[in-house]
């Protein structure tokens, strides 16, 4: 797991780099709270404002997870402030972002978390209420671009009648370090609900992942998060990368699966081995991908195909045989990398963002089958991720992709992986056919 | 007293080599116990054994350096097996890695262990070399000196040609001669025909590749220092291209037939394979390939008694088979290890010539002929190369897992080995 090193951030964080920048009024990238085993929650006491519903069990589970909740004007560094704003209804209601949550968020700590929970803007509500929800959309996503010292805001819009199990992964996941790079994103859980982990610091404990693209960079990170959480995990890859792959498959205590995902007995090939060595899959991870960048009119047709068949074909090809061979079933869940490329577009990567995007799409349309069979199937899409391959672009090319997110740096590999390991939890069984962003609210694919 | 134990079949888990290179390739700079630390690592990988303790692993390398002497231990300390997992070394010529496996399988055969890991490795480029034989005198009386006189007197033995020094060569202690100039004089012996080695040759090559392409090695090879695929493979081969190398071996002799093509190349490499009882499989889920049914070893004396140095094999296939009541057409697959094409060719000469199995096998009959298309189907050392010790490992897993696609069936595995020796064994389809 190789990254570049972000010199600069390292630099303005220093104390002569720190006095130099504020002078000059340089961007200060944060020193990121990451997730470790068995640390807390929360960085501090937590401040819950909102009189609705979910307010008083948001309260409970954060004092079940040992944080402190504490009144909203008391003058302790907040670890989180989170608004329950499902009952918000009118342009006027909206006046409690102001005061009281703006004064809460000024006392927000490093790495702190502005989480606002709200009810879905539908068609069918009276268009005061669709408004004062919707309002909460881009109330969100501008104070993420506020927020400085490494906090973050995000949306999560709970559906009417969800039961506390049906959110309690997913307000852990925005609340914790685990969520470190997620900012500004808007998530949506319904209402299908199951028992929560025996323990929060192993929601994956016993399960079977597949990871496949697993032998480097983000692939390699996930394969060892999913370990850390509990998973059992097989790690595939291409045969040529078969000494890389074994490395991360012992570092993880897992299997190593020498597969070429676009051979037409991929799918087989992974089932058999998940069957007979773990006695079923439980989780399925499509990381693998390749990029061939070539301007379109230059684009010759091997790398037009190949990015295409890796990111996208083959996904589609090895879910629809798992879930006819019934190899996915009742708990399954899918994770599928998508990238903002596919929702923003990049000059140069028609073949990738087509791909990307395509993911998507299949997501979103796979999704009601997949709540059938009480599975779920998602899609993450990272932005400027610190690989080996980042590490080679170009220096002002590297420097602009990382500066220009509200966090003002690259994201690490183990924050894509973090956030695969939610989607992939028992517990996240509510959130189904959605693309979240891994990118610290990039400026493109907002 | 502890009950008399009844012995059972080793079951083949499976396998794990890397690709082989040639000498002074890819793993020139590699050594035995990195190539052998590695190997267990990606067997680890592949089964999930990280962490296990095994019955034991038994592995070895021909050509071995003096600091070596407990390489498989090392090897087993470096890796991410228990380090509580015993090891020893086994050398026995080529047929190293067979003979260890045959080690291992009988003791779990004997309920003496539950699982093993064997084969071996070995290094052609990372040759040991040591110092001249007249210095290693001279320094053992300067390390045995006492007084400084006696250390002067050790020091006037010192002479200029003693710099040069002592290399290992891939000859016959006994002969003096190399192993293909002893092939070449049973090649002739037997008129095996220059054709007949390079079509034997230019089929390893097509079915090694073929075998690659269809992904039969991916659950048997893992990558090694960049290389992905044995680095003598040719897959675009042919017998204009075979045809146009010149003899290198018995090329004094008119009509010499062998070249460096139907010749294995010295190569670098390693491949263990991971035997079990089937209750110790199942218990970790494991797969069965194959059992180990049984295995012989012959030696023939090359020197003094009139037999060709690689020609043991054909004497330890009619005994295994007779101890087992089976004939030579019971097989399903033929693994002969190719150390010269003609090597094969001629063993396979000798079971149907009766004269030959009358006079030196006591035999009625002739042991009779294979079904040719059964013979080393994915290819053999010829196209993989033959890193000495690691070639029966990398023949074991290869037959297990061919049977295992199979379903069901038998397979025999021949490998020749210095000093006139040979080892052969049986595996069924689990």
């Amino acid at each position: 797991m190789t990254t570049s090193t972000d010199r600069y951030r390292s630099f303005v964080n220093s104390p002569l780099g720190s006095s130099i920048g504020k002078r000059l009024g340089l961007p200060r990238p944060a020193e990121l709270r990451r997730h470790s085993p068995g640390s807390p929650l929360l960085d501090g006491p937590a401040v819950v404002l909102g009189s609705g519903a979910l307010a008083p069990d948001v309260t409970l589970l954060l004092k079940a997870a040992g944080v402190a909740v504490v009144d909203a004007d008391s003058p302790d560094r907040l670890g989180a402030v989170v608004l329950d704003a499902t009952t918000l209804s009118s342009v006027a209601d909206l006046g409690v972002l102001r005061d009281p949550l703006g004064p809460a968020v000024r006392r927000l700590g490093p790495s702190g978390r502005l989480l606002v929970l709200a009810r879905a803007a539908d068609t069918t509500d009276e268009p005061a209420v669709a408004a004062a929800r919707q309002a909460l959309d881009g109330f969100v996503r501008s104070a993420a671009k506020e927020l400085r010292r490494g906090a973050t805001a995000n949306l999560v819009v709970v559906a009417e009648d969800a039961e506390p199990a049906a959110w309690e992964s997913t307000v852990r996941f925005f609340l914790s370090a685990r969520s470190a790079f997620v900012d500004g994103q808007v998530v949506r859980v319904g209402v299908a609900a199951t028992n929560a982990p025996d323990d929060w610091d192993r929601p994956l404990e016993g399960r079977v992942a597949v990871v496949t693209g697993a032998a480097q960079g983000i692939g390699a990170a996930i394969a060892q998060t999913l370990a850390r959480d509990g998973a059992r995990v097989v790690c595939a890859d291409l045969p040529a990368q078969g000494e890389r792959l074994a490395v991360v498959a012992n570092r993880a205590r897992g299997t190593a699966l020498q597969v070429d995902i676009t051979a037409a007995d991929a799918a087989e090939r992974i089932a058999a081995h998940a069957d007979e060595r773990y006695g079923g899959l439980d989780i399925l991870v499509h990381n693998a991908g390749i990029t061939r960048d070539k301007l379109l009119v230059n684009m010759p047709e091997a790398q037009w195909s190949a990015v295409l068949a890796v990111n996208l074909e083959s996904q589609l090809r090895i879910n629809e045989h798992l879930l006819e061979q019934k190899v996915l079933g009742s708990g399954a869940r899918v994770v599928c990398a998508a990238s903002t490329s596919g929702i923003a577009g990049n000059r140069g990567q028609t073949n990738y963002a087509a791909s990307k995007a395509g993911i998507i799409g299949m997501v979103r349309s796979a999704a009601p089958a997949f709540a059938d069979i009480g599975a779920t199937i998602n899609a993450v899409a990272p932005g400027f991720i610190e690989t080996e391959m980042t590490a080679r672009m170009p220096f002002a090319t590297r420097e602009v992709a990382r500066r220009i997110c509200s966090l003002q740096q690259g994201g690490q590999p183990v924050d894509v992986a973090e956030t695969i390991g939610w989607l992939a939890q028992t517990a996240s069984v509510a959130v189904n056919g959605q693309v979240v962003r891994v990118c610290g609210q990039s400026l493109v694919g907002a | 007293m502890s009950p008399t134990p009844t012995p059972r079949r080793a079951a083949v888990v499976g396998g794990n080599r890397i690709p082989f290179a040639r000498s002074g390739g890819r793993y020139a700079r590699a050594s035995n116990q990195d190539m052998l630390t590695t190997t267990l690592d990606g067997l680890v990988a592949r089964f999930g054994l990280q962490g296990e303790r095994l019955g034991e692993v038994a592995a070895g390398a021909v050509l071995k350096h003096s600091r070596d002497f407990n390489l498989t231990r090392e090897s087993v300390l470096g890796s991410r097996l228990d380090p509580s997992t015993p090891a020893y070394d086994v050398q026995q010529a080529c047929g190293t890695g067979l003979e260890a496996a045959i080690l291992v399988a009988n003791k779990i055969a004997l309920g003496q262990v539950e699982s093993g890991i064997a084969g071996g490795v070995d290094s052609a480029s990372d040759a040991p070399i040591a110092v001249n034989e007249d210095l290693r005198h001279v320094l053992l009386d300067l390390n045995r000196a006492r007084t400084p006189v006696q250390r002067l007197k050790a020091l006037r033995g010192l002479r200029p040609g003693q710099v040069v020094p002592e290399t290992p060569r891939n000859g016959e202690p006994r002969t003096g001669l190399s192993m293909g100039e002893h092939a070449a004089i049973t090649t002739r012996e037997w008129d095996i025909s220059r054709e007949a080695q390079d079509a034997l040759t230019l089929a390893s090559h097509q079915n090694l590749a073929a075998a690659y392409d269809r992904g039969f090695l991916d659950d048997l090879v893992t990558p090694y220092l960049g290389l992905t695929r044995d680095q003598n493979l040719r897959a675009d081969s042919s017998m204009e291209a075979l045809a146009k190398l010149k003899p290198v071996f018995g090329a004094d002799e008119p009509g010499a037939t062998m070249t460096a093509g139907n010749s294995t190349p010295l190569s670098d490499g390693s491949a263990l394979v991971l035997l079990a009882s089937d209750e110790w499989a199942a218990a970790r889920r494991l797969p069965v390939l194959a059992h180990l049914v049984d295995a012989e070893t012959a030696a023939v004396d090359y020197v003094h008694g009139g037999e060709g140095l690689l020609m043991a094999p054909a004497y330890a296939v009619p005994r295994l088979l007779a101890r087992n009541g089976l004939s030579l057409g019971d097989f399903d697959f033929y693994e002969i290890h190719e150390a010269f094409a003609s090597t094969v060719l001629t063993t396979l000469a000798a079971w149907e010539d009766p004269r030959f199995c009358k006079e030196r096998l006591g035999l009625d009959a002739p042991l009779g002929s294979i079904d040719r298309s059964r013979l080393n189907v994915t290819g053999s050392s010829l196209a993989t190369g033959h890193p000495f010790a690691a070639t029966g490992g990398r023949i074991v897993a290869t037959l297990a897992k061919l049977l295992h696609e199979k379903g069901s069936g038998r397979g025999l595995i021949s490998i020749c080995a210095a000093g006139g020796q040979g080892v052969v064994a049986i595996l069924e389809a689990a």
